[in-house]
């Protein structure tokens, strides 16, 4: 089988800082890869590097088996490759549905579309309440809330779901059950095995080994801008897993 | 967007429910509110104090003080936005006054020409500060601190440090001055080119996909990059839509001072960041509205223009000014924090 989205060989850089050091990456389609490692491991620098929001400073990236070159956050998107940042990459003063559709906005159809650059606000929010609703994110919500208004579990719902809505390959979610209790954290989970289930491929990034080993078919682990090495929930404990992430065992 | 098969949804978050919060949500989402509010009772409050405030007179004169700053304020308003701010905005309008009405006295261009001309200078003279801000990534604060003393410095220089008279000029140039009757009240036309103004721009920032992002990129530029969007154009479209509306703003300086002159705004650098600010636009960047800036301007106006008419010093209308500033910046602050 063919990976929906493999690097080779990848190598990046901040001035003195070396984030990566030559990493391969593949994840097959359907399959929920999780990836770990210490802070500074060069997990997010990684996953900008598979999105298009950094570009490497060598190596491969292919999608389906072919190369790739992305030029920015929004290339990757064309192959329906959706990215959920560390950070979250939302927007707070805007409302959920102008989120939900940032920097691919609807325009209304005919000519106040196409002269006046109308946007198609109702049939926007239409949507992106129907999305929500169907996968469970959030109840009765207004869509024209303020994303600041919303708590932390909430905004990390709008970014998975902003995910969940467009891509149609593959959904790579940097740590978003980080800031969030153990409840907020579960339903994410769950979440994330909706998108899995609809037959999207997902990396996931996360410190919680416990969540790890529940969802992920595959763990790659990240150690000093390499990976170290792979593993699964069956081969290995997550003790195995920790002990290799901090270099307790070498491999 | 493809819609999926309906889902068991398991994963819900529930919507804030508590009461205080809500009414900070309110006030999140309708910026305008308060200087709705602190408008309407102004407007009460002087119309009790003196029976000349409501007068068809007073109204048309206090429009006619609000109208440059209002317009120049719009173009505030979208940098503000943008979490920038714009300290050079009263000079590039003395700027191009003085070039639009030196291309219609000293070369005898039609005034059609002058004012187009105009405009193209004054999206040029934007366009400056954006690519600075844009291309050397310098803040805001400090490109425009620097360019307002480069247009004074060529206001001076093409003019002489001599006025224009109005009456020299094609009548055009002088148009957003003269008045309409409405009823029994006098507009100019200045007031009415501002308030189309704000309609324009209210539509480009509530109805198009620009709006949005201009909302985003003040918000939080790496999210706004990470969304897809292109900040750089977006920063350059809103400095350069700035400009273009300094230089409208100039042609109603021309008309409100009757003359072109170097010595004409002053103060209007600082007028137009106070109509946006109590107009309830966040000096922090990606909330606030057009709308809200005009209310801001009238604010001013009308706190100026009451104070005088029951015969306060000037000096408490700069101290009302002052304190409607700090008002209005605390209660920014105060629904950002609350919403966190
Ligand atoms: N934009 C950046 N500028 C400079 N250094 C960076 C930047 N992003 C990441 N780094 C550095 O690269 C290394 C890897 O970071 P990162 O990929 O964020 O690690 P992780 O996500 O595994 O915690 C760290 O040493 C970090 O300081
Ligand atoms: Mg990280």
């Amino acid at each position: 089988m063919t990976p929906v989205l493999e690097a080779r060989n990848i190598t990046k850089s901040y001035g003195h800082v070396r984030a990566l050091q030559g990493v391969d990456f593949d994840v097959m389609p359907g399959e929920i890869v999780a990836i770990i490692g210490d802070n500074g491991a060069g997990k997010s620098t990684l996953i900008k590097c598979l999105s298009g929001a950094e570009t490497p400073d060598s190596g491969e990236i292919l999608v389906d088996g072919e190369r790739v070159q992305f030029t920015g956050p929004d290339s990757s998107r064309q192959y329906g490759i959706e990215t959920v940042y560390q950070t979250l990459a939302v927007s707070p003063s805007l409302d959920i549905a102008s989120n939900l559709f940032l920097g691919r906005e609807r325009r209304k159809k005919g000519i106040l579309g196409t002269v006046f650059r109308m946007l198609d606000s109702k049939g926007m929010r239409e949507d992106a309440s129907r999305q929500l609703n169907e996968l469970g994110i959030l109840t009765v919500q207004n869509m024209k809330q303020p994303v600041d208004t919303l708590s932390g579990g909430q905004r990390q719902g709008v970014a998975v779901a902003r995910a969940a809505a467009f891509g149609s390959k593959l959904a790579i979610l940097d740590e978003p059950t980080a800031a969030l209790g153990v409840k907020e954290s579960g339903k994410v989970l769950d979440l994330i095995r909706q998108i899995r289930d609809r037959g999207m491929a997902v990396v996931l990034i996360s410190h919680n080994m416990p969540q790890v080993f529940e969802v992920a078919d595959r763990i790659h682990i990240q150690r000093l801008g390499r990976r170290a090495t792979v593993v699964t929930p069956q081969t290995h404990s997550a003790n195995d897993a920790v002990a290799i992430m901090t270099g307790a065992v070498q491999v | 967007m493809k819609v999926p098969a309906k889902l068991e949804g398991t994963a819900t978050i529930e919507p804030t429910t508590n009461l205080a919060s809500r009414v900070r949500n309110v006030l999140y989402a309708y910026p305008v509110i308060g200087p709705v509010v602190v408008m309407l009772v102004a407007t009460l409050v002087f119309s009790l104090l003196s029976d000349r405030f409501l007068s068809p007179d007073n109204l048309s004169l206090v429009t006619q003080q609000v109208m440059v700053i209002g317009i120049v304020g719009i173009g505030q308003t979208l940098i503000i936005l943008t979490a920038g701010i714009d300290l050079s905005v009263g000079y590039i309008a003395v700027f191009v006054s003085i070039v639009m009405a030196n291309i219609a006295v000293s070369a005898g261009t039609p005034g059609i020409v002058a004012l187009l001309l105009a405009l193209v200078v004054g999206t040029a003279c934007g366009l400056l500060n954006g690519a600075l801000v844009v291309g050397l990534r310098l803040p805001p604060f400090i490109v425009t601190l620097g360019t307002m003393s480069i247009f004074l410095a060529l206001s001076l220089y093409i003019s002489g440090g001599a006025a224009i008279r109005g009456a020299d000029m094609p009548d055009l140039l002088t148009w957003t001055g003269s008045a309409f009757q409405l009823g029994n009240t006098r507009v100019a036309y200045g007031v009415v080119v501002m308030v189309v103004l704000v309609v324009l721009v209210s539509y480009a920032l509530q109805r198009t996909a620009w709006g949005r992002h201009v909302y985003a990129v003040g918000d939080d530029i790496v999210a706004a990059r990470l969304s897809g969007i292109r900040t750089r154009r977006v920063l350059l479209s809103v400095y350069a839509v700035a400009g273009l509306l300094y230089a409208v703003g100039a042609w109603a300086l021309i008309g409100r001072a009757g003359a072109a002159s170097p010595q004409a705004a002053a103060t209007l650098n600082l007028d137009s960041i106070s109509a946006v600010v109590i107009g309830g636009t966040s000096l922090f960047g990606g909330r606030g509205l057009v709308v809200g800036t005009l209310l801001g301007a009238l604010i001013v106006g009308i706190f100026r223009n009451g104070l005088a008419l029951i015969g306060v010093q000037v000096l408490w209308q700069e101290f009302a000014v002052g304190a409607l500033i700090i008002a209005a910046v605390a209660l920014d602050q105060w629904i950002r924090k609350g919403s966190r």
